[in-house]
């Protein structure tokens, strides 16, 4: 009896001594967690910043990884559920024991990792885009996306620069689009704008043609606002073309991808819109310092995927580079030390603009970091 | 002997639950027991109505909704103490079951199913629209549950909650399906017809037993709202509902017991499917449909037919 506990105790030890000589000859791996749309609803955000991640963590890892460590990726898909969301998180931090995560598609979903990730301490890096995440500022939460309010503010002072001042809105009734409206109204006095007509309509609405009718009847509107993301903006654009609207359309970074063209086809000509440099990469100036970025990643995805980046494919890319640099800065995975490293984030040019985070600013972006783009001929082009 | 067994059942059910805390390596798997917990209770409720009424409630999700909601809305809004909120949306839902079954039961075959699947769109999109009070899509913080000075708090104080709540559900369960209410659901569900001639109040039995699973369901709900952090209208919506009726038509209708593997087993399943990434539903949908076809019965009676008969 005594023997055999002896023999099992040695080949215990034994075990245990090798695993600990493996674990001081490959360095442990640095484990990047992730939950992403990549399929459901929001799967134009999540399907791109899928790949994106699985590309970038691959090359990084041929390259000899992070700190002479491998880099390890977990990704959960949320298919968009913010319920589902909660759970991916909980087992990233507590059964995948990640040492960062980036994700979070859209608003709702990070919003459902915020307590968690605060509650457990791990740096998290957001790629959605409502103000709310990082206002007030959270000690562990992070984000790339430009946010609904600067979109607002660049429409407006480009609206000024027309000498528009009264402009209608119609907005999706949830999630982006409801932030985007609430948004819009607090910046508005602040460029001496008036709103003359608010219409709202669900995400899934195939026709508008009421709401925008109700727009063109209101005296004085001399431009309109819409808010919305993924197939309802093509559909208000249509419908906008369709009634023969004069006044311009502006749409929000929420359509700043390819497909929005192909699902408004003509209909999309003339609409102006806030981006970020990478939809417009070869149009930037030669003086601009985004250029080298966005152009050669626009290059890599085209070369890889067959398809055009959009904004949101180039969120994953600065938050996984945004995360990599701060755990090389910090010299390994302490989380408190990375999470300082990402708040001291300062000049890093990303997709998105220049990033200067602060412990006021979790974010890192101002104004200059958008484009005012115009539609022409199935195209984006530059017009700022 | 239909009583030894209900204990046993019941006993057996208790000491599982004990010591399932001590084999989970951690959080994650504790949080998932959880989840499968609330949608046990909710199923126990809702196979009293499928699997014994031979009813089918497809909005059973949407009276979880409404007492989630209730909750996160009374807490939030209006400054209630939790326990209070639970009951008062107890309270609503089991009047609002009441007025929906009273008439409708009235009539034969599955108009409940469709004044159920009408009732539950209605509350789903009432909460998702209503984003004033309930927060829209994005949903809405309920806080932690709290009683007296008491907070309840991370996922282990959970889990023992929950654990007792499911044990009280399952014996009032069983107590009702042994009880001559249960006998005349059963003669209900067997033939309707027949139950009426040997002097069944049909229409009485299977509003009774609706209002208690709906009740059941609202309760769930209620202490869902606190247990997440973000309470979102997908759980009030129509494909939860058709959720919820596959784990008991999954695990086995008019078995209580069916009913708690049917939904342990699909809270489960998507979590470890996820490996699969890409194929995931696929594999999901192939196991549902598998098991309907080989299993018609659902898993718990076709198991525990099989092993009776090579006993004997």
């Amino acid at each position: 009896m005594t023997t055999k506990s002896l023999k099992i105790l040695a080949s215990a030890a034994a075990v245990a001594f090798t695993a600990t000589i493996g674990a001081a000859q490959a360095a442990e791996p640095i484990k990047i967690g992730a939950f992403l749309s990549a399929t459901g609803p929001a799967s134009f955000l999540g399907d791109p910043e899928k790949k994106v991640l699985e590309k970038y963590v691959a090359e990084f890892n041929k390259a000899g990884g992070v700190l002479g460590r491998q880099i390890e990726l977990t990704l959960y898909d949320d298919a968009g559920a913010a319920d589902k969301a909660s759970s991916f998180v909980k087992r990233l931090i507590e059964n995948d024991k990640v040492d960062v995560i980036v994700g979070g598609s859209t608003t709702g979903a990070t919003m459902a990792a915020v307590p968690l990730v605060e509650a457990a301490g791990i740096p998290f890096i957001s790629l959605a885009g409502a103000v709310v995440i990082v206002e007030p500022v959270k000690k562990w939460v992070f984000k790339t996306p430009h946010t609904d309010r600067m979109a607002a503010e660049k429409i407006f002072s480009d609206m000024k620069k027309k000498g528009i001042t009264k402009y209608a809105m119609i907005s999706e009734n949830a999630g982006f689009g409801k932030s985007g409206h609430d948004e819009t109204l607090k910046v508005q006095a602040n460029y001496g704008m008036t709103l003359v007509a608010d219409e709202t309509y669900a995400p899934k609405d195939p026709d508008v043609t009421a709401q925008l009718t109700k727009i063109k009847n209101t005296a004085g509107v001399q431009a309109v606002i819409n808010w919305g993301f993924g197939q309802s903006p093509a559909v208000v654009t249509k419908n906008y073309k369709q009634l023969g609207i004069a006044a311009p359309l502006y749409q929000s970074h929420g359509v700043a991808s390819k497909d929005y063209i192909k699902l408004a086809g003509d209909a999309a000509e003339g609409v102006r819109l806030p981006a970020a440099g990478l939809v417009v990469a070869n149009q930037l100036a030669n003086s601009d310092m985004q250029k080298a970025v966005v152009v050669k990643f626009q290059k890599e995805y085209q070369a890889d995927f067959k398809a055009e980046a959009s904004t949101f494919a180039g969120h994953a890319y600065d938050g996984l580079q945004i995360a990599l640099t701060a755990i090389q800065r910090a010299g390994g995975t302490d989380k408190a030390k990375v999470r300082d490293e990402i708040e001291k984030t300062q000049g890093y040019i990303g997709t998105g603009g220049t990033v200067h985070m602060s412990p006021t600013d979790h974010m890192g972006l101002n104004l200059s970091a958008f484009h005012m783009v115009e539609i022409k001929k199935g195209d984006f082009v530059l017009s700022d | 002997m239909a009583s030894t067994s209900r204990w046993a059942g019941l006993g057996a059910l208790a000491v599982f639950l004990a010591v399932l805390p001590q084999v989970l390596p951690n959080n994650y798997y504790v949080d998932v027991a959880v989840l499968a917990g609330f949608n046990a209770i909710v199923c126990v409720g809702l196979n009293l109505l499928i699997g014994y009424a031979g009813q089918i409630s497809l909005g059973h999700a949407g009276f979880f909704g409404l007492g989630a909601y209730s909750s996160a809305i009374l807490v939030t809004h209006y400054g209630w103490p939790p326990l209070a909120a639970l009951l008062a949306g107890a309270l609503l839902v089991g009047l609002l079951a009441f007025a929906i079954a009273r008439p409708i039961l009235k009539l034969k075959g599955h108009y409940l199913a469709m004044a159920t699947l009408g009732i539950g769109i209605i509350i789903s999109i009432i909460i998702n629209t209503e984003a004033q009070i309930t927060g829209g899509p994005d949903g809405i913080a309920a806080g932690n549950f709290t009683l007296g000075g008491f907070e309840l708090k991370g996922e282990r104080a959970w889990y023992w909650v929950i654990a007792v709540l499911l044990l009280v559900t399952v014996w009032l369960a069983t107590n009702l399906v042994d009880s001559p209410v249960g006998r005349a659901l059963r003669a209900l569900h067997g033939s309707e017809v027949g139950a009426e001639v040997v002097g069944v109040d049909t229409t009485r039995y299977k509003v009774l037993v609706f209002v208690v699973s709906a009740v059941i369901a609202s309760i769930a709900g209620s202490l869902f709202a606190h247990y997440t952090s973000q309470l979102t209208p997908t759980k009030a919506d129509f494909f939860k509902s058709i959720e919820l009726v596959t784990m008991v038509v999954f695990g086995g209708m008019a078995s209580t017991f069916g009913a708690l593997v049917g939904a342990a087993f699909l809270t489960m399943l998507p979590q470890v499917l996820t490996v699969f990434e890409d194929y995931e539903p696929i594999i999901l949908g192939g196991i549902m449909m598998g098991t309907m076809i080989f299993m018609p019965r659902g898993l718990v009676p076709t198991i525990s037919a099989f092993l009776t008969r090579r006993r004997s």
